[in-house]
């Protein structure tokens, strides 16, 4: 017989629970939901875009009445639980119906605050919360026109937008003179409220009610300053209480909320709580995400995995009014221990501040250009160091330039046909469509669904903007954040074990970790392949089943299937033979194009798979070796000829990009790696947006870390001036070999220094001269290894060559 | 009645591997689990005929190169939130020899 589950509460937090514990324990419980409503669970978050006429009941469904049936629960709409016999395990509804539990969960939301000024109990004084109120609103529209809400906080402001689009003449009440006190600091709330104004709404600030007046309805609102406005409808927005009154009636130990502990259990081992009802380490949450967050934890404990705890939230705050991007997380406010960096331009609409706290991000608040909101969010809960990049910190992630996107930066000004993510042709509309139809709330999701922003990324911040527009708050990155779906542990913890328990191989990593699916997935075992791999390689083998595909057959895979072919060259030095060769290469093989490539080299392309070890055969035989263009690792060093022709040049840079690229050709990085040498600072060879770029100076060499001309234009930053081609060697392959041991897979060098900051980089490479010399030196003994020619191994290996042609032809 | 073809020994394609059968009507992937079961689909995947034979093979999914749609061995179809179906053949391995219906 299958233990009883009585949730109570049919809104999103509680639900949400039940679905996260069917997927985890599908048959574990006879569940049973108690809704006050008369409906499925349904999207409150959504109700504003409702009230706006943007959506209707149907569109913010999220789980409908077949859904109850199609997973056997058994649902009793329309019913108020009102009592609970903790002895008996019994609920009871107001019609009399009881249901027994073996696990009971409390998720009974809160209610509006009504505040008790004379006449708040008059038909036509509402809070806004549920479809009903929703429905006075409307109806209310229809035929009357005086609205006063309030309360200027969140809902209050999303409701006055409402019923101005509705069509009502709105005033909003407020009781300091900041509209959204607790999201916002003066000079944003100001620019709130303008914009708002700018749209019809009316304000009266600083103002207290005294009391609501009328007969049989509402008629009038009085202010203590002994103001009077008429009102046919009057919302209150003054905020929220946690619904306990089930649960104090029973006895359970209730503070503002339910008080539960870190499983989300009550006082009473029977009773679980979730959602805004609940207590949890002396704070309350209204917002959507924390709530899933908790929905999670007690699933786990429901289903008796007994893992998981919920520590709590940082939250941050969007509003979803039409036209207007606001952003704020954490403490902006700030005090004697904190510091402001502030950018203001009203007349533009732009307004940022960031509080930081010993060189941490403590709080932030925006207006206008909320672009880069998530960014500032995730440094926050992730506690990053910001110091080096206070700069330009302002300026946002992407202050040289995005490409993709054509510099849009504010979701709100889009029209529905504005491309956002330039890769995969994704409207702004088809992300608010696939947000509101199928009910999605995170950045994942929306990846998952749209295709946006999962391809360069480089509009991830307007996909979440349109998110945060969309259905307000949700949750991006969780403060850990695993590899992949495949285990709990993040990149560093699997390296780390990786290193302190020997694991030499792919297995190993998986049975020491508890890895969740047994082969892994296409994204966790190449990473995985390349850790055992960095960390030991003398000890591991490659395997070859978990590369992608082009560093499985060395050479690129095209869009029809067939191969682009790069054979190196030294420093983008050749030779006529090698053209020669090259040449008749591209002949024989029927190469569809030959293409000059931006390091200097030479591209074949449209070389059939089976081709593959011939055509390297070949060049073998001209002398050339694999370009490595397709491979996690050195790809090419670019020199400009440097003083042996050039009337500028300064140093031999030509020498010192062969010596650099025979030194580092083969080596295995978490991403590809790219290296450059420019004979004078007019750096012909473009070193300042490579991974590592030399720039000869007439005294010696400056060494430049962490370029990128892809997505993110980023300059390098300077990392340290030597005197000899020597250093810059030394410090070439120690940058390289701490690049390799700590960066995690597939993060280039630009975005890894942001996370660990450059002064972490130079205290490791630059100051510490004997750690220098080590790390050089580990990685010269694992170029020992990596250091071979993969087309001429491949050739000479019958077993292997076989994989490269078809297993059998039929016909 | 299906045609059972012989393609050859289960260990010619790797473990958690592929291997191509051209055929007249196109090329058909040969997909060999870490647990030795054999599986075939047509060698594009649903989106933009990607040769999935080049993916890489997890469970029994495999992973397009091209743009990371993922593709059930067993069915063929795509891995939700994706849409898309590839065709599909049956496989059958006695004495370590692979047979593909055709």
């Amino acid at each position: 017989m299958k233990e009883k589950l009585v949730l109570v509460g049919n809104g999103m937090a509680g639900v949400r629970t039940i679905e996260e514990l069917l997927k985890i324990a599908p048959d574990m419980y006879d569940i049973t939901v108690f809704g006050a409503e008369p409906y499925g669970n349904y999207n409150r978050i959504l109700l504003s875009p409702v009230l706006a006429g943007d959506k209707t009941i149907d569109d913010i469904m999220l789980n409908t009445l077949d859904w109850y049936e199609e997973n056997n629960i058994k649902l009793h709409v329309g019913k108020t639980v009102v009592d609970v016999d903790r002895k008996g395990r019994k609920v009871i509804a107001d019609d009399g119906t009881e249901e027994t539990y073996d696990r009971l969960l409390l998720a009974t939301g809160s209610n509006p605050f009504i505040i008790p000024v004379p006449g708040h109990g008059l038909p036509g004084v509402i809070g806004f919360r549920d479809i009903k109120d929703v429905d006075t609103m409307l109806g209310t529209a229809k035929t009357k026109t005086h609205a006063v809400v309030i309360g200027g906080g969140l809902l209050g402001l999303e409701a006055a937008n409402g019923l101005k689009i509705q069509g009502m003449d709105v005033t909003v009440v407020h009781l300091t003179d900041t509209l959204m006190e607790r999201q916002m600091d003066d000079v944003s709330g100001r620019m709130l409220q303008q914009s708002l104004e700018e749209k019809g709404l009316q304000f009266l600030m600083a103002t207290q009610t005294e009391a609501i007046l009328g007969d049989d309805c509402v008629k009038a609102v009085r202010f203590k300053d002994g103001l009077e406005i008429s009102a046919d409808i009057v919302v209150m927005a003054a905020g929220i209480r946690p619904n306990i009154e089930l649960a104090e009636k029973i006895g359970l130990h209730c503070e503002r909320g339910i008080v539960v502990n870190d499983t989300m259990q009550t006082f009473d081992p029977k009773i679980y709580s979730v959602g805004e009802c609940v207590q949890h380490r002396g704070e309350t949450y209204g917002l959507v995400a924390p709530l899933f967050e908790q929905g999670k934890v007690c699933a786990n404990h429901l289903a008796k995995f007994g893992i998981g705890r919920y520590e709590g939230s940082v939250t941050s705050t969007k509003l979803k009014v039409t036209g207007i991007d606001l952003f704020s997380a954490g403490d902006f406010t700030g005090d004697d221990t904190t510091e402001d960096i502030i950018m203001k331009d009203v007349a533009n609409g732009v307004y940022k501040k960031v509080v930081l706290k010993d060189n941490k991000i403590h709080g932030a608040v925006m207006y206008g250009d909320t672009v880069d909101g998530a960014w500032y969010f995730q440094m926050l809960r992730d506690g990053t160091d910001v110091s080096d990049i206070r700069d330009h910190l302002m300026f946002g992630q992407a202050h040289l330039g995005d490409a993709g996107h054509g510099g849009e930066n504010a979701a709100s000004a889009m029209s529905d046909d504005m491309e956002v993510c330039g890769c995969n042709g994704v409207c702004k509309g088809d992300i608010v469509n696939a947000i509101t139809d199928k009910g999605l709330f995170t950045l994942e999701e929306v990846k998952a669904h749209t295709k946006a922003a999962a391809s360069c990324g480089s509009c991830t911040g307007l996909v979440e903007q349109i998110l945060a527009s969309t259905v307000g708050d949700y949750s991006d990155t969780p403060k850990k954040k695993a590899m992949c779906g495949c285990t709990e542990h993040t990149h560093d913890e699997v390296r780390h074990a990786i290193k302190h328990n020997e694991l030499t191989s792919i297995p190993a990593v998986h049975e020491f970790l508890e890895w969740k699916t047994p082969d892994g997935c296409a994204s966790c075992r190449p990473a995985l392949n390349f850790y055992v791999l960095a960390a030991w390689p003398n000890e591991s083998v490659d395997d070859p089943q978990s590369r992608f595909i082009n560093e499985r057959v060395h050479a690129n895979i095209q869009k029809d299937g067939t191969y682009s072919v790069v054979p190196r060259m030294w420093g983008g030095v050749t030779t006529p033979n090698e053209l020669r060769a090259i040449a008749d290469a591209a002949e024989k093989f029927d190469a569809k194009m030959v293409k000059v490539t931006g390091g200097q080299r030479i591209d074949l392309f449209g070389i059939k798979k089976e081709d593959l070890p011939e055509i390297w055969s070949d060049l073998n035989k001209a002398g050339m070796v694999s370009g490595h263009a397709y491979g996690k690792s050195l790809r090419t060093v670019k020199t400009c000829v440097g003083e042996e022709w050039c009337r500028f040049g300064t140093q031999d840079s030509t020498g010192l990009g062969i010596k650099i690229e025979e030194m580092t050709w083969g080596s295995q990085t978490p991403h590809k790696f790219k290296i450059a040498v420019s004979g004078c600072p007019r750096n012909c060879a473009e070193a300042t947006i490579k991974d590592f770029g030399v720039v000869c100076v007439d005294s010696g060499y400056e060494l430049h870390v962490g370029g990128n001309g892809g997505i993110h234009v980023k300059a390098t930053d300077l990392l340290a001036r030597v005197a000899t081609e020597e250093e810059a060697m030394e410090y070439c392959g120690a940058f390289m070999q701490i690049y390799r041991e700590e960066a995690h897979y597939l993060e280039r060098t630009a975005p890894w220094i942001e996370r660990v900051g450059l002064s972490y980089v130079k205290e490791k490479v630059v100051e510490d001269e004997v750690g220098r010399k080590v790390l050089n030196q580990r990685f010269l003994d694992s170029q020992d290894v990596f250091k071979f020619d993969p087309w001429a191994r491949e050739v000479a290996d019958a077993e292997t060559r076989k994989v490269y042609i078809p297993i059998k032809k039929i016909g | 009645m299906s045609n059972w073809i012989e393609i050859g020994a289960v260990e010619e394609i790797p473990k958690l591997g592929s291997r191509v059968v051209e055929t007249a009507k196109g090329d058909i992937a040969v997909f060999r689990a870490a647990d030795d079961h054999v599986f075939a689909l047509r060698d594009s995947c649903p989106h933009k005929q990607g040769p999935l034979s080049q993916g890489i093979v997890h469970g029994h999914t495999v992973t397009c190169p091209l743009h990371n749609w993922k593709i059930d061995l067993a069915s063929g179809e795509a891995q939700e939130p994706d849409e898309g179906c590839t065709g599909k053949y049956e496989t059958k391995v006695e004495a370590g020899v692979v047979y593909l219906a055709l």
